[in-house]
């Protein structure tokens, strides 16, 4: 078993547990904090990938942005935001189907792929994946249409936040 | 150093190896052993640090501060340490026990976590990441995170305050701090951090001075130093969010916020001052450590002077003051930087580097005397509508009947 392999394991299993963690916990805080967790394991996911950009991102926007946002959210509600109840929702059984479905289909998919064992083929050190991306998204053979159609939609929710924000001038009398 | 550094490494590496170690585990424990050394001399630092900033508080408040143990009071850190550890370790009732004491560590990591990719010299630094600088952000929520998770854990009305504040604070001003941490990445057309050291012929602080002040600013806020310390202002939230931590886990608190100081320094030293780079650092490597910690520490001495001099900003100017100017400005900016870029890569291929220096420079003069222009007639409109009379919360006039006429 090679280095690569035992990190890909403990961070599986972080990921899983904290996921598990979050949904099965009773505190709307803990949840959030394990929800943490559970993107940081993806984050590792993507560096043993050798998308470097991708893992950091991954903290930026996920870690930084919106698990903040939630901790902030449930912050301002109630004190301790516990959840008293039962935890399991009726149609239980039903979600357990779907998802044992889901997960034999992918195995199925997989174990039919002939690539499925193929090595990772090792890059060059001098190969430079984040280069090759910003070029991709900027070129009119590549992405450059969704990439400006995601700017222009981010601008639109960004002036839409600013005029939801602006304060409503109350006519006098 | 680094020469024999690596010999050292390589040495280790093989004395492992022959030992009959698996090569993937002796690789592990190479990598183990670097992530230990940079943490333990971050940290050893941090310690002296307690005792410069206690010396330098002092002289800017005429006083002469720890003289008594050691030679100028060096040792006062480790007294101050031995005291931290041997008091009551207390957590109050309703408190969150465990993320009351997670938050401490988090403080520490985020700080420790930036020093793997800033480069101490040539070719001598943790972890060659091709986005460190976007890596450098990141980590930065880990922070912001163990505030928050600190006040709200304690149970207590003023923490909460405080990490309220400190939400808005952080994230507000992490907007400016991201588009001018884009400036220097622009310029060395890469985000990895030593190519940007290396492509730093002239600092970038002759080329992109008012991106330098900028980040140096955001910063500060950041870090939550007067004058932006609404997060633990004392004489309205007590001690805001560690109002109720005690013994080692504030001292993990306030090391974490000294550290992060001299880090801020390290970094723009890295982005703005040439990093490791000067006289004779390229033939003896270990003066790169030595010029880096000099620009770190000068820096960090610019972030106390500031601390020590500037009272406390109320919180809708902090706020206005981020989103209003350092915002826009900051855009402004990175589209002028990368238009003059742009323009001087198309047109003027052959031109020479103190004509380049000069041409960003005077972009740079061009829009620090407009953004001074708007400033200036924004307080004269402000002192004119705050010096007129206003027609409110006036108690009835009588005129004073029996007077001077």
């Amino acid at each position: 078993m090679t280095t690569v392999q035992i990190i890909f394991i403990v961070a599986a299993a972080v990921t899983l547990g904290a996921a598990i963690m979050v949904v099965t916990t009773r505190k709307l805080l803990h949840a959030a904090v394990w929800l943490i967790l559970s993107l940081l394991g993806v984050a590792v996911f993507y560096v043993l990938l050798n998308a470097g950009f991708l893992a950091v991102a991954q903290l930026v926007i996920y870690i930084g942005a919106i698990a903040i946002l939630m901790i902030f959210a449930i912050m301002l509600t109630r004190h301790l935001a516990l959840d008293i109840g039962p935890q399991v929702h009726r149609g239980w059984p039903w979600a357990l189907l779907i998802a044992i479905l889901l997960f034999g289909g992918l195995i199925w998919l997989l174990s039919s792929w002939s690539d499925v064992s193929t090595e990772l083929p090792v890059m060059s050190s001098r190969a430079d994946p984040l280069t090759d991306l910003g070029v991709a998204l900027v070129s009119p053979n590549a992405y450059v249409i969704p990439f400006e159609l995601a700017s222009i939609l981010l601008l639109a929710a960004l002036i839409g936040a600013i005029y939801v924000a602006w304060p409503k001038k109350e006519k006098e009398g | 150093m680094a020469d024999q550094l690596t010999g050292f490494v390589n040495w280790l590496e093989n004395l492992l190896l022959s030992l009959g170690l698996a090569e993937s585990f002796v690789s592990f424990l190479m990598a183990t052993l670097g992530v230990l050394t940079i943490m333990m001399f971050v940290l050893v630092l941090d310690v002296f640090l307690v005792w410069v900033e206690r010396k330098v508080v002092a002289r800017f408040q005429g006083r002469l501060g720890p003289n008594r143990l050691g030679p100028f009071g060096i040792i006062q850190p480790f007294a101050d340490i031995i005291k931290l550890l041997i008091k009551e370790d207390i957590t109050p009732i309703g408190a969150d026990r465990i993320l009351f004491n997670l938050a401490p560590p988090f403080a520490m990591a985020a700080v420790l976590l930036i020093w793997a990719v800033i480069p101490f010299s040539d070719g001598l630094l943790g972890a060659d990441l091709n986005v460190g600088v976007l890596y450098i952000v990141g980590v930065g929520a880990i922070g912001t995170l163990s505030i928050i998770l600190a006040g709200w854990a304690s149970n207590n009305k003023y923490s909460l305050l405080g990490a309220f504040r400190t939400v808005a604070q952080m994230i507000a001003y992490e907007v400016p701090m991201v588009i001018v941490l884009l400036v220097p990445v622009l310029l060395a057309g890469s985000m990895n951090v030593s190519e940007i050291v290396d492509s730093q012929g002239v600092w970038y602080i002759f080329i992109a001075p008012l991106a330098a002040i900028i980040l140096l600013i955001t910063a500060i806020a950041e870090i939550g130093r007067t004058p932006f310390d609404l997060l633990e202002a004392e004489s309205e939230i007590v001690a805001g969010f560690h109002i109720e931590y005690t013994g080692m886990k504030f001292g993990l608190f306030y090391a974490a916020e000294l550290l992060h100081a001299l880090t801020v320094g390290a970094l723009f030293a890295t982005l703005f001052l040439g990093g490791w780079r000067g006289p004779f650092a390229d033939q003896f490597p270990i003066l790169g450590v030595f010029y880096l910690f000099l620009k770190a520490f000068l820096i960090y001495y610019v972030i106390m002077w500031i601390k020590y001099t500037l009272p406390r900003i109320r919180i809708d100017h902090m706020l206005n003051f981020n989103w209003k100017f350092l915002t826009p400005l900051a855009l402004t900016l990175l589209i002028v930087t990368a238009i003059t870029e742009k323009l001087i890569d198309q047109y003027f291929v052959n031109i020479t580097l103190t004509l380049y220096v000069g041409i960003m420079l005077v972009a740079n003069v061009i829009i620090a005397w407009i953004v001074l222009a708007i400033v200036r007639k924004y307080a004269q409109s402000t002192r004119k509508r705050v010096g007129d009379e206003r027609s409110i919360a006036q108690p009835p006039l009588e005129t004073p009947a029996s007077g001077s006429d």
